[in-house]
């Protein structure tokens, strides 16, 4: 069991924006996030996107503005759990008990939910019958591409994900990219080796199809694929790699006992806190009147939350405010020479 | 007041008046319409509304699918054209068709009034 002052969930701009004003008031905190790096939706969904609104940044993208963050909270060494999930939370006296999907136990005074829109997760298969080969013989990510030898695998989507594993996996196997329209969306690289790959014969393009069934009862022995004007074709697969994208999950959190508005957790705009005592929520997946999903709104949301763990953390001492400039206090918890 | 001045002042008012009327069909056919104003774009009206069947997870910056609609095909081409980034995010969609759009990329205007979307059987 890790012992902390707070437990942040969500390693988005939020929330490693919240490890930085715990570590200045001088408190400890941990971050857990189900995505394997930080980052958040920044990092998902926009890395390489410009952002114009961050103060005193006139322009960044996603990936720089989570890279200036961790650099700005290293001196703080919090401790980061990555790819894991909080599955439950129960409360023991004052303090939280919080338990991930890895089985790893932590214990603190306060949770700072910065979970943006929740979790991410990847956009699976419509059909009902891909369910039963999920995780055997349809993949949404791939892990361990030593799987896939000398095998025909039918690969869905129309991005980098889909086009690069299509181009890895041709080495070694037959490949059948099929995406619902005839444009794919990929580096000019990609592509054109795309076209040389499709040219050979290691890999068939198949546009404007989606998929229509999947055939075999134990086994998936195949699928059926429809154009867009209605013609059928079926495709021999012992493997589907789908990649449509991640969607967001509120996942667990709403099972943890707090209001829920709309997907979205209600919070008093003193201090951010939820209706339990010791549990806060900052940044998109908070609401309060006139609450914006901004990521400056989010860093002021932190600000005051971080106060606030303060008494719970530290009951016996008075927190009492002071500047980045001026106090030696901060400084030392920066790690600045004197 | 002449009668020109009175004519044009008249059209004026009407344009302030009247208020696009939006129509939100679910995928099980139940219809909603709802005045939107100008300028806010179709995904805003649906949640203003508390309108289901549109989610928007990421408030409109065209980085997830989840306000997505399938608008018919009178309407669909009337629409401003879509963007390269809105076509790749639709591939992104619970089954998209050819007549799919993000709801957060359409916005009100005048010539949209009596505009009608029909919304996926989900989101996600």
């Amino acid at each position: 069991m890790i012992k902390t002052d707070a437990i942040i969930v969500g390693a988005g701009p939020t929330g490693l924006f919240t490890v930085h004003q715990l570590g200045i008031i001088g408190l400890k905190c941990e971050v857990i996030d189900n995505l394997d790096r930080a980052g958040g939706q920044c990092i998902e969904l926009y890395p390489d996107k410009p952002i114009y609104d961050i103060p005193a940044i006139p322009e960044c993208t996603g990936e720089e503005l989570t890279n200036g963050l961790l650099k700005q909270i290293k001196p703080f060494k919090a401790g980061f759990h990555l790819g894991q999930r909080v599955e439950e939370i129960k409360q023991e006296d004052n303090l939280w008990i919080l338990k991930t999907n890895k089985g790893n136990l932590f214990s603190a005074p306060n949770i700072i939910i910065a979970g943006g829109v929740g979790s991410f997760e990847p956009r699976k298969l419509v059909l009902k019958e891909a369910e039963k080969f999920e995780g055997s013989q349809i993949f949404y990510s791939v892990t361990d591409k030593n799987l896939f030898k000398n095998k025909k695998i039918s690969i869905f989507g129309g991005g980098d994900s889909a086009l690069d594993w299509a181009l890895e996996l041709s080495k070694s196997n037959e490949i059948t990219l099929i995406h619902r329209r005839i444009e794919f969306r990929g580096a000019a690289h990609t592509l054109s080796e795309i076209k040389k790959k499709e040219k050979e014969g290691k890999i068939i393009i198949k546009t404007p199809y989606n998929l229509k069934s999947i055939d075999g009862d134990k086994t998936m022995t195949g699928i059926e694929i429809e154009h867009e004007n209605g013609k059928l074709e079926k495709i021999k697969s012992d493997y589907i790699l789908s990649f449509f994208g991640l969607i967001m999950k509120l996942g667990p959190i709403a099972d943890w006992g707090l209001n829920i508005d709309k997907k979205l957790i209600p919070v008093n705009t003193e201090n951010f806190q939820t209706n339990k005592e010791g549990i806060f929520a900052v940044g998109d997946i908070c609401v309060y009147p006139g609450k914006l999903k901004l990521i400056l709104s989010g860093f002021h949301e932190a600000a005051l939350a971080a106060r606030a763990c303060f008494k719970r953390a530290k009951p016996n001492e008075t927190y009492r405010f002071e500047f980045t400039t001026a106090s030696k206090n901060i400084h030392e918890r920066l790690g600045l020479k004197k | 007041m002449s009668q020109d001045k009175m004519l044009v002042l008249f059209y004026l008012t009407l344009i302030f008046i009247l208020v696009p009327k939006i129509t939100y069909i679910s995928h099980n056919g139940n219809k909603n319409t709802v005045e939107v104003p100008v300028g806010l774009t179709v995904m805003e009206g649906a949640l203003q509304n508390n309108i289901e069947g549109i989610d928007a997870d990421c408030g409109g910056s065209m980085a997830c699918a989840t306000c997505h609609v399938y608008v018919p095909e009178n309407w669909f081409s009337k629409l401003e054209k879509m963007q390269d980034a809105e076509q790749d995010m639709l591939d992104m969609a619970y089954e998209p068709k050819k007549n799919s759009r993000l709801s957060c990329q359409i916005i009100i205007s005048d010539q949209l009034d009596g505009l009608e979307v029909t919304t996926p059987i989900k989101q996600t």
